[in-house]
Order: C-alpha cells, then structure tokens, then sequence
C-alpha cells in the first residue's frame, strides 16, 4: 500500500504519466467490491422508486433510511474483525443492549439526554473494547470470544429491560428520524428550517447524514492512521504484521472497540427510532447474521485483509432494498424469506466464478 | 506438526495428552456442576434428586437431540468450517418426516438434512463460497421453503409412532432409546474419524488443505461428504425432536445452533479446524446440558443464565483454548 519512494531522475513526465494510470486502474481494482455493491445498489433501489407509487418523494426516502441505519452501522461494526480475518457474534447483541441502556437514560432535560448518549456510546465501546481484551490478552478465537460475550451482552439487556418497553426524548426521536428541515424546526436551529441556503439539503434524511458524519469523522480518519493499516495488514498476514514492528495488539483492541462502538450507535439510534427498549434475542440474532451477509455483499473478504465499512454500509442498504421491492411487488409474505434466501446464495455463489480463471489448482486453497 | 498429528488422529484414551486436557478439565467441571447443584437442592429441599440416576438418564435423554447436531457439526468444525444451516435443516427434516408420515418418515426426514448438506457442500467445496455464509443462506432457504410450506404456521401433522419411540421411549423403563441413538451415532462418529481414510482426510484439511491436496487427497469429495453428515445429522435430531414434542413447530431448531458450537468448542476442538477429539464434544455436551438444567433448578432467571453461560464458555477457553502468540 505504501506510494513508492523515486528517486528524482526517474520520475520522468512520461514515465510519471504512464505510472498514474496504472495507479488509477489498481485503485479500481481495489474497490471493485464495493463499486459492484454500490451499482446493485443503485440499480434495486431506482427500480424500487420507479415501481412505488408515490416513488421519489421525502417521505419514501426518510423511511428508507430509518429503516437502514442500525443494519448499516451494525454492518460497519462487523466490518472491523473481518477485515482481521474475524467474526464478532456479538454486534447484535451490543446493539440490543445499548439499545435498552438507551430507553432508560436518553430522556429529560438536554443536559441529561446528552449525558445519556454519551454514556450510551461509551457502554458500546466498552462492550467492544471488553471483546478485544478477550481476543488479544485471552487469545481465544474471535468468534468464539464473542460467542461468549455476546450471551453475557443479552443477559445483561435482560437484566435492564426484563419486558420490552421504556421511553426516549420525544423530540429527539422525531429530530433524527425525519429530515433536515424538521431537525431543524424541531430545535429552532437555522429560522426553524427555513433558511434560504438549507433548502436545497432540507430534503435529506437525518439517517443519511448521521451515516456521512460517522464515515467521514470516525472511519475515514481511523483507515489512515497506522492504527487502521496494522488491521488490513493483520487481515494479510499476522506474523508479518508482528514481523514489520506493526502495533498489533492495539490494533486488535482499537478495532473491536471501533466494532463496539458502530454496534452502540446502531442500538441507540434503533432505541430512538422505536420510542423504546426491548431485550429481543432473535433480533439480536438476526441482525449479527444479516451483518455477516452485508459485508460480504459489500465486497469484504471473510478471509481478512481486504474491504471497507463502507462497502458493508451499501451491503446493508442492498439487503434492506431487496426487501423493499418485495413489499413493492406484492410477493406473498410467505415467499420472502424464501427470495431473501436465495438471492443471498446467488449473490454469495457469483464469487465462484473466479475459480475459472485461475490456471493454478493450488490456489484454490487460500 | 507430525507429534501434534499423532496425537489428534490417534485415539488414547489412557494417556493424558494436550488434547486430553481440555476433556479432563470438562469433565472435571461436570463434577462441580453436580456438586454445586446438589449442594443449592440439599440447602434448599433437603434432598439430592441431582445424584439420582433417573435424573441424570432424564438429562441424558434431553441431551441426546444437542449431541447428535454436535457431532455432525464436529466434523465440519474439524475441517475448519462451520454449519449455520443447523436450526431450519433441523426443523425442515422434523416438518417433512411429520408431513411424510407412515414408515417412510424417518428416511424422509434424515433425507432432506442429507440434501442440505450436500448441497452446502456442493457450495463450500466446488463453489468455493466460505462456509460461513453458504450456510448461512442455505438456512434462510431453509427457513423460506418451510415458511411457505406450512404457511407460517405450526404443521397440523403429528410424529409417526416409531418417531415418539426413538425420542420418548424407555427400554426396561430406565435406558432411553433416545441415549442409544446418540450413542450409535456417536460410534459411527468416532469410527470414520479415526478409523476411516475419510476421517484423516477430515483432520487434514483442518490442519492444511493445500498440503492435503497435494498428498493426493480428493479434498472437495471429503469436504462434501463432511457437510453431509452433518446435514444428515441434523436432520437426524429434528427427526427425533418432532417424536419428542409429538409435533413439528416453526423455530424449534433455533436454540441447538450456539450451544452445539459451543459444546463443540468446550471439548477442545479447535474451532479453525484440524484438532479436536470427540469424547471431548460428549463431554462438552453434558457440561452444557447439566449446566442448564442445574441453572433451571436453581430458577435462575434467563438473563443470569445468559450471563453464567457466556462466563463459563469464556473461562474454559482461558483455561485451554488459548491459541498461540503471533511470534512471526
């Protein structure tokens, strides 16, 4: 990954050229995973919106969103040990418990609701971080740590919301899960949402910015820091990560409180938009398996090393699209499952195509 | 590699190697489980009703259905794989051999975990798909099929009379007929892997496919019949399952994925393939099935429980599933 160092004489404006665009054309290859989830993407959900009756309009859009983000960031959050050739059982779970920690304290004054969601995002991130202690210093195998831990998780959800119910801030719970124009009049911010230079964004799902805002702030900047290399290199090669004096161990721990974190978010945002909490193990559960299913949809390879939490985060979108067209196209509820299933098999079975190509057996085996 | 091999291929049943450990410390932790409850029913009740051998033969035969799905799924674990598809090819099998009826339910029922199977292994071998979320998906068609089949609803037809005697009945009113399923089951289990070309071929692959393609081992034919018989197996306790509740119901294989891996795991198999024996899959299966019913008899509510069951998964593995350190 690192740029090669020339030397000045051989950094000739046509060799230079030339070597551009091999670059160009590497860094293609490289996100070829998500590219190919985002125009799966792009191409279900126009034909989604060109279907639906009232298509292109807000409401569609906000309801949409809502309805991604906590598979989105619970993908992201999945994303992390993956790329370490890892699997967290846990996120669901981190998720759910965040999500009943969030439906006793996200209320009351703003002093409070803040206090709350901070301590929320720190409960997610010290689930996570507890996962990382477990791999690094236990060195038991990721996915049976957060086997374990994840069974601690819901238990501790249990303990905190024994029957499903609770209750968040009202206002914020509309805030984030309508537009930028009702964020705004909500809180009085910018002439309650009429400003003239907020119009052209007022139309945009408060999900959707909470998502860029988490991308840009938190990913973005972690992918750049050797912190974020040492994980893609622990994903290639764990002893020649150790080997090159990599930061392994804090890396290992940075990533899964990272996972921790994404997990939390998702949780608090679910609690937010249910008005409340509820211990549901099954959804717990299916939101782990949906989020495995996300990150390799979005390109990541299960073998580690390779991908990105924003080729998950369109994963998830491609799940959750598919599920809207069949609410579009009337197929029985009782197929869906049925479709979900082997679309999700099609999707997964399209990767053994690259068998073809390869001209040497041995490397069928990684 | 070659000491390491020899110790996992070969059975010893006498000698306290390292991959005796984690079955001794299992079995030790056993032993503390019924201390621990008998102690909690002494102080409360003044009895030991855990000591008797009809509750144990009762835990036993509840535990046969986990036991049977563990040691199919042993063997895909020791090839360094894993099937998800456990719960619905579970319920599918007791679904179809409730719908089959009559003396072709059985067959029926194992059949379609047999299909299952192969078809995961048919997508894991010659696909190439990681097992992980072939399986996956197999489990979400699974489910679909199912759901549209019965129609989201619990099948109306009951399990054949031979079903409920495998899962119910007692010979001589005291040995389960159930126990004695697992036990065949768990001998036939133990024969291919350490008897069978087959079985070595299984440790093999988990130590390292390329090396095992190269000694000439046909690896996608042992990787498919693998995910057979664990297909096979699952099919085998949803069989059961159904003689036990009478009937067939939507999610009734939902609660045998976790525990089966983690009894799989609690008996030293490592979960990246390639080691692991099965007597300590058995005894990983009675820790958990004794530890669940104790945990039930000192009415523990189902959050502490959660929590109990997660710590003690954790602490074993401290203990000896500890993997190496990265030293380049």
């Amino acid at each position: 990954m690192s740029d090669t160092v020339l030397p000045p004489a051989a950094a000739e404006p046509q060799e230079k050229t030339r070597r551009w665009g091999e670059g160009l054309s590497l860094r293609w290859l490289q996100h070829a995973g998500i590219l190919g989830a985002l125009a799966l993407f792009v191409v279900l959900y126009l034909f989604y919106q060109l279907s639906h009756p009232r298509g292109f309009s807000g409401q569609i859009l906000i309801q949409n969103a809502n309805e991604v983000f906590a598979l989105a960031l619970v993908s992201m959050a999945q994303t992390m040990p993956v790329l370490m050739a890892g699997l967290d059982l846990s996120v669901g779970a981190v998720m759910t418990l965040v999500g009943c920690i969030a439906s006793h304290l996200v209320d009351g004054s703003p002093g409070e609701i803040a206090a709350g969601i901070a301590a929320c995002i720190a409960a997610g991130a010290a689930c996570g971080f507890a996962n990382g202690c477990v791999v690094v210093y236990g060195r038991i195998q990721p996915i049976i740590a957060t086997l374990a831990t994840s069974a601690i998780y819901v238990g501790l959800a249990l303990i905190l919301r024994p029957t499903p119910g609770g209750k968040v801030h009202e206002d914020l719970s509309w805030a984030v899960t309508s537009d930028l124009r009702e964020f705004a009049a909500t809180f009085g911010l910018f002439d309650n949402g009429e400003a003239a230079w907020l119009q052209p964004f007022a139309w945009i799902p408060v999900p959707l910015v909470l998502l860029a805002l988490i991308i840009l702030l938190v990913w973005v900047p972690f992918t750049r820091s050797v912190t974020g290399r040492t994980v893609y290199a622990i994903g290639s090669s764990e002893s020649a990560a150790y080997m090159s004096g990599l930061p392994i161990n804090r890396a290992k721990l940075a990533a899964f409180t990272l996972a921790g974190l994404f997990a939390g978010l998702g949780g608090l945002f679910l609690a937010l938009q249910t008005s409340s909490g509820n211990a549901d193990i099954p959804q717990a559960g299916a939101y782990t398996l949906n989020s495995i299913a996300a990150v390799v949809i979005g390109g990541t390879s299960l073998l580690g090393g390779t991908g990105s939490a924003i080729g998950s985060m369109i994963g998830a979108m491609v799940l959750r699209t598919i599920s809207f067209n069949f609410r579009i196209f009337d197929v029985a509820p009782l197929l869906q499952p049925l479709f979900e299933g082997l679309v999700l098999l099609a999707a997964v079975s399209l990767g053994g195509l690259k068998l073809l190509r390869l001209k040497n057996k041995l490397e069928v085996f990684r | 590699m070659s000491r390491t091999a020899d110790t996992s291929i070969a059975p010893r049943i006498l000698r306290l190697g390292s991959d005796d450990k984690p079955v001794a410390f299992a079995a030790g932790f056993v032993l503390l489980i019924l201390l621990i409850g008998t102690g909690y029913t002494l102080y409360t009740q003044g009895s030991a009703p855990l000591l008797q051998p009809q509750y144990l033969l009762q835990q036993l035969q509840v535990g046969s259905f986990l036991g049977i799905v563990a040691a199919g799924l042993m063997v895909v674990i020791l090839l360094g794989h894993i099937d998800l598809s456990v719960p619905w090819t579970l319920t599918a099998a007791a679904m179809m051999a409730t719908a089959v009826g009559g003396p072709w339910a059985i067959p029926a029922g194992i059949g379609v975990g047999l299909l299952v199977g192969i078809f995961n292994g048919l997508g894991v071998a010659y696909l190439r798909v990681p097992s992980m979320i072939f399986t996956l998906g197999m489990n979400a068609v699974m489910r679909g099929l199912m759901v549209a089949h019965t129609g989201g609803f619990a099948p109306q037809t009951a399990a054949t009379d031979l079903m409920q005697y495998l899962a119910v009945a007692r010979i001589g009113g005291m040995i389960p007929v159930a126990l004695l399923v697992w036990l065949a089951v768990s001998v036939t289990v133990v024969a291919i892997l350490t008897r069978t070309t087959l079985g070595r071929g299984i440790y093999a692959i988990g130590n390292r496919e390329r090396a095992a393609y190269l000694s000439g081992i046909d690896t996608n034919r042992v990787i498919l019949i693998a995910f057979a018989l664990s297909g096979a197996a699952a099919g085998l306790a949803g069989v059961l399952l159904a003689g036990y509740s009478t009937k067939a119901y939507q999610g009734m294989g939902d609660a045998y994925l976790l525990p089966a891996i983690a009894a799989v795991v609690i008996g030293g198999t490592n979960i990246l393939g390639g080691r692991g024996r099965y007597l300590g899959t058995l005894v990983g299966v009675i820790l958990i099935v004794l530890l669940n019913s104790v945990l039930s008899i000192m009415q523990m509510p189902e959050a502490g429980r959660q929590i109990i069951y997660g710590c003690v998964i954790i602490s074993m593995l401290l203990v000896y599933g500890r993997g190496g350190r990265v030293t380049g």
